[in-house]
């Protein structure tokens, strides 16, 4: 007896020795895009210094991974420590306690050096809920040569008219060249990011301060008119089904003249070893209208309140989106390969504006991008390429199709706007607004 | 006497069932192509077949990236150990409802295959909670209880199907000499349904082999198949197509040589029982 009660006890202590030495396993769920891959690749500071905490990756398709970790969190499955989400759900989520604050994130974290509308957007009662790996705006990415054939000069933030006459002329439809590529695809973060924002900047907001959808406006009109004319006219054939990667792949293989979209894209159309128009890319501020075009889209890391490991866990996020692992990534893969659009002191460094040409677009594109005013009229939602209310996802998708489908001729501009307001007025009122 | 075909029909029908053939595998075939390509290649316009830089760095990249092995295990256990599992269930249930039918015994069947027609996202949310507090969320037991019950039904209708086809007499004759119920179908049914049966195995391991939405929605990595694996390599932002396109080529390209092997097998247990 004694013999075994000394076997148990000693087998007690055993454990109790183990336990501090087991290490912690933190999941990480993020997108697959050369960032985040990038991170997964460099993460070996951080292991060495923390060595009692391991990660373990889980990469996803974009609305894979959105629908998976809404599912986990609204249900408090707990199955990640980590999550990697959009500006978007940020407020939404940190409003329902699905997110926990990321406070005490270290000294030298510098949480005031985080670009200002940025921050804002991850803030809530003045705490913030996510930590941005990368953020982005929108800007004109053109062709310097093709513009100069044209016999014009983009000016530093041109107008849409200034942008719907160039595409005219630098359109040469036998030669496969088309003036304006622009996101036809449907879906709320495909062609409905372009057209809220490039609406907005028209004066036309989604909603009144009562929550009634605008779409009967006469700015929403023009914009669409605008938008479906000018494709029409100068845009490369079958553009209703184009969405980021296929302008990217067209703007890549010298198809398009300009194209509007994510400042993200600067670094792969300025890649010379995917790029054959490399040397040829021009960068301009988003069009001015009644507004300028704004939009800010910002990737973060955030900890879901269902976690076992949230110190660990916020120890792993303050790294990853701290001033150090920039300087890493420089040392490592070069300046112009550090996450972007995140903190101020970034374009400040002589360094990387040599090595990003497009760095001074992008700072003022997102310094410019007001989340509480994204149009000329008050609005009772956040949000300039998107709209801050959970249904927007469903909605904008709706909405999207209809517009998709006036691009490639199926239905007049008309038939759209007047489908997408009964579609809203629809949608909404089931939603139960104005809350 | 025997139809004589003439030469040109003859001809015609082959080149045609070449061409149906192709066009069905020419989008893996494409996959295949685009694997070995660079993204930029990936991309080109006009598309380009065969004169492109062959390249291996995709797999490179992907290996380099991804425990491959471990998803590729994963699968295995989770599509074997779940056909296996349903044979189990439906293997006395087709016997049952083959050769002792009672009056309700084509609604039964009915009824279970109805269970299919329900979209899978509409029970997510319980099937999550369920799993959530039985702590089951990314366990390889979890997600092969779950896609055995989703094959089931077509496991048991299969099975079920081919039972019909053995002359119950036989059985008769076995129980005369005094086989027990569990020696009847083991020894006698069994072996006769062999084609049967492996052509429900072959057909429920590719099934769930397969099966993105319950394996992507109930795994998180200790237990996540391949079709995690492959979801991994689409991209919002950025060129993906070439890396998208091997590390499909890694996840099918198993389930394909077993498919190629057995294809004479499949397709005589498919058309088993067709003419009658």
């Amino acid at each position: 007896m004694t013999t075994m009660l000394r076997g148990l006890l000693g087998a007690c202590a055993l454990t109790a020795l183990a336990a501090p030495a087991m290490a912690e396993t933190l999941t990480i769920a993020t997108v697959n895009n050369g960032d985040m891959i990038r991170m997964q690749k460099m993460t070996k500071p951080f292991t060495d210094a923390n060595p009692d905490i391991q990660l373990e990756w889980v990469t996803l398709e974009e609305n894979v991974l959105r629908q998976r970790v809404t599912t986990d969190i609204a249900t408090k499955g707990g199955q990640y420590d980590i999550v990697t989400v959009g500006n978007y759900e940020v407020p939404i989520w940190a409003k329902q306690g699905w997110l926990t604050p990321l406070e005490n994130m270290g000294a030298d974290y510098d949480a005031d050096d985080i670009l200002p509308p940025i921050r804002d957007g991850l803030s809530m009662d003045g705490k913030l809920y996510a930590a941005p790996f990368y953020g982005e705006s929108a800007m004109i990415m053109y062709r310097k040569d093709l513009m100069e054939k044209a016999g014009l000069t983009m000016p530093e933030r041109p107008t849409w008219d200034f942008v719907y006459d160039a595409a005219r002329k630098m359109t040469d439809k036998d030669r496969e060249v088309y003036g304006i590529c622009l996101r036809g695809k449907a879906g709320w973060g495909e062609n409905m990011a372009f057209l809220t924002s490039m609406a907005a900047s028209y004066g036309a907001p989604w909603f009144d301060m009562d929550w009634k959808p605008q779409f009967g406006s006469e700015q929403w009109k023009k914009a669409l008119t605008d938008y479906v004319t000018i494709m029409t006219e100068a845009g490369p054939p079958g553009a209703s089904s184009n969405g980021f990667n296929e302008n990217l792949a067209l703007f890549q293989t010298g198809k398009c003249g300009m194209w509007i979209d994510a400042t993200v894209a600067a670094s792969f159309v300025s890649n010379p070893k995917e790029s054959t128009v490399a040397d040829k890319v021009g960068y301009a501020l988003a069009p001015m209208g009644e507004k300028p075009q704004m939009w800010l889209w910002a990737w973060t890391l955030a900890v879901p309140s269902s976690t076992d490991s949230p110190e660990a866990a916020k120890k792993f996020v303050a790294w990853a989106t701290s001033k150090a692992y920039t300087e890493e990534v420089a040392k490592a893969e070069g300046w112009a390969n550090v996450p972007p659009g995140t903190r101020t002191s970034l374009y400040e460094n002589p360094e990387y504006q040599k090595a990003a040409p497009f760095a001074k677009p992008t700072l003022d594109s997102i310094m410019s991008a007001d989340l509480k005013n994204p149009t000329t009229v008050p609005v009772p939602y956040i949000g300039t390429q998107w709209v801050g209310i959970p249904e927007f996802q469903a909605l904008g998708t709706a909405v999207g199709q209809q517009f998709s489908a006036a691009l490639a001729g199926q239905s007049s501009v008309d038939q759209a706007l007047k489908m997408a307001q009964q579609i809203s007025e629809r949608e909404m009122a089931k939603a139960g607004y104005p809350k | 006497m025997a139809r004589k075909v003439s030469d040109t029909r003859r001809w015609t029908f082959t080149i045609l069932a070449w061409g149906v053939a192709l066009a069905i595998f020419f989008p893996i075939l494409w996959t295949i192509l685009t694997s070995f390509k660079s993204e930029a290649d990936a991309i080109a316009s006009p598309p380009k077949f065969l004169f492109f830089n062959w390249t291996l760095e995709n797999y490179a990249e992907v290996q380099s990236r991804s425990p491959y092995f471990r998803h590729f295990l994963n699968s295995v256990i989770i599509s074997v150990g779940s056909t296996l599992l349903g044979l189990l269930f439906a293997i006395p249930a087709a016997w049952s409802m083959a050769f002792q039918p009672a009056k309700r015994t084509k609604d039964l069947l009915m009824w279970m295959l109805s269970t299919k027609m329900m979209p899978a996202a509409g029970v997510l949310i319980p099937m999550y909670l369920l799993f959530r507090s039985s702590g089951l969320l990314d366990t390889r037991i979890g997600i092969t209880v779950v896609l055995m019950l989703i094959n089931l039904p077509i496991i048991t209708w299969m099975l079920y199907t081919y039972f019909r086809e053995i002359p119950g007499e036989i059985l008769e004759a076995a129980r005369m000499d005094g086989a027990s119920l569990g020696k009847e179908i083991l020894y006698v049914l069994t072996p006769m349904a062999v084609p049967g049966i492996a052509s429900t195995l072959l057909l429920n391991v590719i099934l769930a082999w397969n099966e993105a939405f319950w394996t992507l929605n109930l795994t998180t990595s200790k237990a996540a198949p391949l079709t995690t694996f492959i979801a991994s390599y689409s991209s919002p932002e950025g060129l993906f197509y070439a890396k998208l396109s091997a590390a499909s080529t890694m996840a099918i390209a198993p389930i394909l040589i077993l498919g190629w092997f057995s294809q004479k097998q499949l397709v005589r247990g498919l058309t088993f029982g067709a003419v009658k």
